[in-house]
């Protein structure tokens, strides 16, 4: 029997208290839209809750959205928890608001995408297959 | 390559990369089902289907809680949740969405949730299903929680898989005459009306009692002058001694969590109605026996297409679409190499 094809496992997730994720649907539905599979968190979680749920759901990558400003507290959490539970291959990318003087402290973090308001979904979607499939994204 | 015995000795990274293998039907996925299935049987594995919108992720994170802190002194059980949400028949993406519902089982080491999607299967579930089901079952988890796409009528998979079905129904979701129909109705073990306190939930009530009754009006006896008596109606009230088993009703709100206790009751109650009456060793028995069937005719037609000359193929195939063959002689050339048969 043929193997199915690997199809790409993204978890889109929503850390902190603010509680727009109209953009984190956007994104959700721009990647199933590409052929991948999305597991969406829902609101509110803490990034306990975010590495835990890449662990049993085994994604390739992380897609975070933070509106509330405390992204250089949560997206680095995040990153030490993913490896504090063996899971270093899961790479993570950001979308909301960041303001520029935050976005190369945030790129040296290692995650391999941010995303500010007006990004096409196409690049999101593209970015995201570089980086599970190989290729480094920024 | 996936260490069976790190799964086996509970660790969890390696049981969530096990799940990806086996979802992906790699060989080591493959290899790996071969060496856990003697550590499987153990688990109640409980199917919860229903139409969307019904509430399935809601009273899955509801029984999940219950197994996980019983108010009756049970020692707490372990569980795994198995959803299933529809893959995108263009894209064959899918958005899966049931761990919203579930997020206040976070940080439980006894509790593994894992989404899937359908990828192309109709049933309800996906091909790898089942064996995710072992997967868990041999990790030691002792509840299996198995919640199925949002299904119609005829989405009954589940049955074949879970020791005990529960179909969610909602108030104002069709009349009696949905109710008498075969299918997803049928597979029940137990029925839940959840969403219980809005408005119809009366009829909806009435409505799945009527079908039941349809179902088992009375116990007929024969008599010795060989007419037939009827006996008192049959018994309502499920029992787990009975012979036969009648579906109970279970009203639910599951956010609040009523009659969550009730329903876990039920569900063990129908779990020693199976051991019981001999049931789980048959269903167990049909389980295997149909996933062999499955496999025979999978590795069949795989045999088959190997030894065949693309060419022949395409000679019949073009003589059908010709209609100068039908697709029942284009079959029977394909494998026999005759055309009648």
């Amino acid at each position: 029997m043929s193997t199915t094809e690997r199809k790409i496992r993204v978890l889109v997730a929503k850390p902190g208290l603010d509680g727009h994720d109209r953009g984190a649907k956007v994104v959700a539905r721009a990647l199933r839209d590409a052929g991948m599979e999305v597991i969406y968190t829902g609101l509110r979680q803490t990034p306990e809750m975010i590495a835990e749920a890449a662990l049993q759901e085994d994604v390739d990558i992380v897609g975070l959205s933070i509106l509330s400003g405390a992204h250089m507290v949560l997206v680095p959490t995040i990153l030490e928890l993913l490896k504090a539970n063996g899971q270093d291959q899961v790479k993570v990318f950001v979308g909301g608001i960041i303001p520029d003087d935050d976005i190369e402290k945030l790129a040296d973090t290692g995650v391999t995408g941010i995303y500010g308001p007006g990004t096409l979904t196409d690049q999101i979607v593209s970015d995201v297959r570089k980086a599970v499939l190989g290729e480094t994204g920024i | 390559m996936v260490s069976v015995q790190d799964v086996l000795a509970g660790n969890r990274l390696a049981l969530a990369r096990l799940l990806t293998e086996i979802e992906n039907e790699t060989s080591d996925g493959r290899r790996a089902l071969n060496e856990i299935f003697v550590k499987t049987g153990r688990a109640h594995l409980i199917g919860v289907t229903g139409s969307p919108g019904t509430g399935k992720s809601t009273l899955v994170n509801q029984l999940a809680h219950y197994y996980r802190k019983p108010q009756d002194g049970q020692k707490p059980q372990s569980v795994a949740v198995i959803a299933v949400d529809p893959s995108s028949p263009f894209s064959g993406g899918a958005v899966l969405g049931d761990r919203v519902r579930m997020r206040d089982l976070a940080g439980d080491p006894g509790v593994f949730i894992r989404s899937m999607a359908s990828r192309g299967s109709l049933g309800g579930l996906a091909a790898a299903t089942s064996g995710m089901v072992q997967a868990f079952d041999a990790a030691g988890y002792d509840i299996i929680l198995i919640e199925t796409v949002g299904a119609g009528q005829a989405e009954v998979d589940i049955a074949r898989l879970a020791h005990t079905t529960l179909v969610i129904e909602a108030p104002g979701m069709g009349d009696d005459i949905q109710a008498i129909k075969a299918g997803i109705l049928e597979i029940a073990d137990i029925l839940v009306i959840n969403k219980a306190d809005r408005s119809g939930v009366e009829n909806t009530e009435r409505a799945l009692k009527g079908m039941l009754s349809l179902a088992h009006p009375v116990e007929r006896v024969f008599h010795h002058h060989g007419h037939i008596e009827e006996t008192a109606p049959f018994q309502a009230e499920p029992s787990p001694d009975q012979e036969i088993w009648v579906a109970p009703i279970q009203r639910t709100i599951a956010p609040e969590g009523t009659g969550i206790t009730e329903l876990v009751d039920q569900i063990n109650q129908h779990r020693v109605y199976l051991k019981n009456s001999g049931n789980w060793q048959q269903r167990e028995m049909a389980r295997l026996q149909n996933e062999l069937n499955n496999l025979i005719q999978i590795k069949l037609t795989n045999q088959w297409r190997r030894g065949l000359s693309p060419q022949g193929y395409q000679n019949i195939l073009e003589q059908l679409v010709q209609r100068s063959i039908s697709p029942r002689e284009a079959a029977n050339l394909l494998i026999n190499g005759v055309r009648e048969k």
